[in-house]
């Protein structure tokens, strides 16, 4: 090392050296991130202590001492955990009381579904704007007839029956879907000139968002009844459906709303300058770039969605978190809460997890975008 | 509109093709057809009520009860109005709320101080605790840990026993309760007289730094007298507060405060959850001052502390109050959850009971709504004076 | 009123008349008495110091702002709140804006052809045709199919000119098309400019460019506090300056 520093070299030819051992690879690694100083050693041990403390048992009871084979609970005799039990439910868990010979209609659903979101997220998969109109109007009205039948041929399935995690992403789904297109005509009525209209939108959007969603559950299941003429009924589902679009629509105009006060000045003017009218200057001009702008936004309206739509288990809908609770109080099953809550948090948390990670690449993409 | 005689005035629209006018007749269809909903739905449901026997209005708040609630902050019994039972749930809901914000605030500082720390482990641990619970429903958090793990905890007569008479077991926490007794008032007295004269030291301290630029420690002297002074006053005047102990009898505990589990795991559940958007919140506040901040401080010399004190914190708050006060209101809102596991909050109590009880869905709802409403509307008036106080400061 | 929207355009109807207007931003008085005719094919530069109201004024003839006082025809038109007139003042007027304005998630071409369709009603094919004609006179036909954000802000400035003159305006409004440009990139837009001056165009240009006023004016106008302070042709302008305040204003743009 010495002689190297006495070497001398005319200037510009100085080669690159190899940096010193203790700031690279592994070594270098762990001194800057694990024991920089005595603090942060005494830091490391802590969490290693933690992780000891948390995990190793949890992998004990999860994986290593836990039943797999067996149908009934004798099976579960190690004394982890018992996934028997969810093994056994698992059908239920996903279809609700949904008819066993019909379930290729609920899996039809899925795929079709899973289809259009490749479509619309995939970014090398032309059509963007034909997926988008698809998903928004074709495909609720397909999904309805396949799942709910009476025609083609198929048998009727009455909405009693739809639960467990096929309602749940029906729930999610409608709701953001339909809550959509009213979100925005609110979002342009609060940013609207016309002081009647700003106010409405106002009132609705803060009325909405200032109340609880489990009200907002109440209200539907118990007021709606009571708002419509006396013969007029909808089934329990679709009851909780208008409650959460209308609950919904509030905090997607929000975001809207965001998105639109975004976009500069400059636009608004060289559309009128150009002699757009209002209309068009929106369709065409405003929203494409605000809606885009928002899209992380949304999905992170949709995750905290997906996550409330658990809350129709206190106006007795059986969503996948329901049909869990309900399977926990059979009485040849007592005993295994831990197992139920455990696998009904893991489905959610891949759901919410996806999400979540998808809108923080979008919203990365963006604004690296935007720098440009 | 336009006065013609007036040769200046630039020329009038037509009526129709008038953008105001259009507006106004826009604005009055709009309103026409969303009052016109309003009396349609006005008139349903009072014909069927009318149709159900319900008579409207808020009589009923008056009228008996008759039902138990399983825990008050204020005296009840069924022999009670409505009125009360919604003053209960009012308080429940508070109670519950005002131990979640508190446990969510320490928990979320710890967690998201924890998220930027140079150590990996440990940032990654924190990373963990805040992607796995806010990635999954609170309800299912508040059912997991009150179905779930409630029944872990051992029977009364194994309580798990902490210092100083505290007690933990399925049947919920046992705390003891202070008992006042005469001259206990005093100490009150003498903590008061002490807020007053550290704000007062903080002040000369200001001063006598400004005057003179020496700087006096004030925050360990604020702490040595909020602190020395009342336990001073206390030994003095003979320990004048007592302490009542919960004591097993029989198959329960007796004595003391008892904290249904109903409410400790809901506050637990909300607390979790809220921390970890707290977490976030703090560490994008801290996040926010850019580097520049931090290296400007150092390079005039300022040390760590005063840098963070003086510099970081001032800005990262601005960008952590508005955020944090709409975390503390969600989490207001979601105490709603409440009736899933049968705490008698509000919703539980009012809209729920209460509602089956009189079937007096309109009121009983609207009266909720507005609970919460007015709640929120506080909120955000508090954080557009707050925002515009801060926009201020900063031209 | 007499309805003046029914006039031919001929050569005796000036491109655009301002007659006593006046605009307030709420107490702010921002444009005063302002006075001024555009014959056909004229060239105007309008200079002076920021906040003179010279955006503001070049703003209300396309009606991006609404005067309060006086009278303001465009082509034979008197600009009113009705929107029917409005609209077709838009069509006859092109702007260009000191950001460009481009519509950043539509490509080149689609900037050029969206007004066209959807304003003139135009197919598709002949938009296109058009816009791919303007986009060679601004020299930029190779990056019609990439978005705004992949050009240089030169090339966005050329391309927001090529967008205006797709609706084949009969007056073209410059507001300060070169103060967000870097340094080497003005001559380029200036270029443009000249040739588009060239054709024969009404112009009206707010601009600190004093060499592109020298060269392409026919008159320079210069506004104060809301006024029209003096208006000259170039030479007159710049070599003898009449009033004070012109002259302390050259003084501090011609230093340099």
């Amino acid at each position: 090392m010495s002689e190297m520093m006495q070497e001398k070299y005319a200037p510009g030819t100085h080669p690159d050296w190899e940096p010193p051992a203790t700031e690279v690879g592994v070594i270098g690694w762990m001194r800057e991130n694990l024991f920089s100083n005595w603090r942060n050693s005494a830091l490391t041990l802590l969490g290693v202590y933690l992780v000891y403390l948390i995990f190793v048992p949890l992998i004990d009871w999860a994986i290593v001492n836990a039943d797999w084979a067996g149908d009934t609970r004798d099976a579960c005799t190690s004394g982890g955990a018992c996934w028997v039990f969810v093994k056994v439910r698992f059908n239920q868990f996903m279809y609700g009381f949904y008819p066993a010979e019909e379930y290729w209609r609920v899996n039809a659903t899925a795929v079709l579904f899973a289809l259009m979101i490749l479509w619309l997220t995939v970014p090398r998969i032309p059509l963007k704007r034909v997926a988008g109109v698809l998903t928004l109007f074709v495909f609720p009205i397909a999904a309805y007839f396949l799942l709910g039948g009476g025609v083609f041929g198929l048998s009727e399935v009455e909405t009693t029956r739809w639960g467990g995690l096929t309602l749940t992403l029906i729930l999610a789904v409608v709701g953001i879907v339909a809550a959509f297109p009213l979100g925005i005509i609110l979002a342009l009525g609060r940013r609207s000139e016309m002081p009647i209209v700003r106010a409405l939108s106002v009132a609705y959007i803060e009325l909405w968002r200032g109340v609880p969603l489990i009200t907002v559950l109440f209200m539907s299941s118990v007021m709606l009844p009571l708002f419509l003429p006396e013969g007029v009924n909808f089934d329990k589902l679709l009851r909780a459906l208008i409650g959460i679009i209308l609950f919904q629509a509030s905090y997607i105009a929000e975001v809207v709303r965001g998105g639109l006060q975004a976009i500069p000045k400059g636009q608004y003017e060289a559309a009128d300058a150009l002699g757009l009218s209002y209309g068009k200057k929106m369709v065409l001009i405003i929203l494409p770039q605000a809606l885009k702008l928002v899209i992380p936004g949304i999905v992170n309206t949709f995750n905290e969605l997906f996550k409330d739509t658990t809350l129709v288990l206190i106006i007795g809908l059986l969503d996948l978190l329901a049909i869990i609770k309900a399977a926990l109080e059979d009485s040849n099953w007592l005993g295994y809460s831990i197992e139920g809550y455990v696998f009904a948090g893991a489905v959610f948390w891949i759901f919410c997890f996806g999400m979540s990670r998808y809108s923080r690449a979008l919203e990365r993409k963006l604004h690296t975008g935007h720098k440009r | 509109m336009t006065d013609h005689t007036d040769e200046q005035a630039p020329a009038a629209a037509s009526f129709w093709r008038d953008p105001r006018k259009r507006a106004i007749v826009f604005q009055v269809i709009v309103l026409a057809i969303v009052l016109g909903l309003g009396a349609y739905i006005f008139h349903n449901t009072l014909h069927n009520l009318e149709k159900r026997g319900i008579s409207t209005g808020f009589a009923f708040l008056h009228n008996e009860a008759g039902f138990g609630i399983l825990f008050s902050l204020i005296p009840y019994d069924e022999t009670y109005t409505f009125g009360r039972t919604f003053l209960v749930g009012l308080l429940n809901t508070l109670l519950v709320s005002a131990i979640g914000i508190v446990l969510a605030t320490i928990l979320g500082f710890i967690v998201g101080v924890a998220r930027l720390s140079h150590n990996w482990i440990i940032s990654r641990l924190a990373n963990l605790y805040i992607e796995i619970f806010r990635n999954v429903p609170l309800l299912l958090q508040i059912l997991f840990w009150y179905f779930a793990m409630l029944p872990l905890l051992p029977h009364p007569r194994q309580s798990l026993a902490f210092e100083g008479g505290i007690f933990l077991n399925r049947r919920g926490l046992y705390l003891p309760a202070p008992v006042a007794e005469p001259g206990f008032g005093w100490v009150l007295v003498t903590l008061g007289l002490v807020i007053a004269a550290v704000v007062v030291l903080r002040r000369w301290a200001h001063r006598r730094q400004e005057a003179t630029w020496q700087i006096f420690p004030v925050f360990w002297t604020s702490l040595a007298l909020l602190i020395g002074l009342p336990l001073l006053s206390y030994g003095l005047l003979g320990a004048p507060l007592d302490w009542d102990y919960p004591a097993l009898k029989g198959f329960n505990f007796q004595g003391g405060m008892t904290v249904i589990p109903e409410l400790v795991a809901l506050a637990i559940a909300l607390a979790i959850y809220t921390a970890a958007y707290i977490a976030e919140i703090v560490r994008s506040g801290i996040q926010s001052v850019s580097h520049g901040q931090t290296e400007a401080a150092y390079a005039l010399g300022l040390k760590r502390g005063t840098t963070l004190r003086l510099v970081i914190i001032p800005q990262a708050m601005r960008v952590i109050i508005p955020q944090l006060t709409s975390q503390y209101l969600n989490l207001t809102k979601n105490s709603s959850l409440a009736p899933a596991i049968g705490y008698p909050d509000l919703v539980a109590v009012f809209a729920g009971t209460t509602l089956n009880q009189t079937g007096q869905a309109v009121e009983i709802i609207a009266m909720t709504m507005g609970v919460y409403l007015t709640l929120s509307l506080t909120i955000s008036a508090f954080m557009n004076w707050y925002n515009k106080r801060m926009a201020l400061v900063e031209r | 009123m007499t309805d003046r929207k029914t006039h031919p355009a001929s050569e005796e109807i000036p491109a655009v008349q301002l007659q006593g207007v006046h605009k307030w931003y709420g107490e702010f008085h921002v444009l005063k008495n302002i006075n001024m005719d555009v014959a056909r094919g004229e060239r105007i530069v309008i200079c002076g110091p920021s906040g003179s109201g010279k955006s503001t004024m070049i703003r209300c003839i396309n009606r991006l702002e609404e005067h309060q006082k006086g009278h303001i025809v465009v082509d034979g038109t008197e600009l009113t709140s009705d929107v029917k007139n409005i609209e077709q003042i838009r069509r006859e007027v092109g702007m260009v804006f000191q950001h460009f304005n481009l519509f950043p998630h539509l490509t080149v071409l689609e900037n050029c052809t969206l007004a066209p369709i959807w304003v003139r009603k135009m197919p598709k094919a002949k938009a296109e045709e058009i816009a791919m004609h303007f986009l060679e006179k601004v020299r930029i036909p190779e990056q019609a199919s990439k978005f705004p954000g992949q050009l240089s802000g030169g090339q966005q400035q050329r391309v927001a000119i090529a967008r205006s003159l797709c609706m084949n305006p009969a007056i073209m409004l410059f507001d300060e098309p070169t103060s967000a440009l870097d340094p080497e990139m003005i001559k380029e837009v200036l270029d443009t400019m000249i040739e588009l001056a060239e054709t024969g165009m009404t112009m009206l240009c707010v601009t600190h460019e004093m060499g592109f006023a020298k060269t392409v004016a026919n008159r320079v106008v210069f506004m104060d506090g809301g006024e029209i302070i003096e208006t000259n042709d170039p030479h007159a302008f710049f070599d003898n300056p009449q009033h004070e305040r012109t002259q302390l204003f050259l003084s501090q743009v011609l230093q340099h």
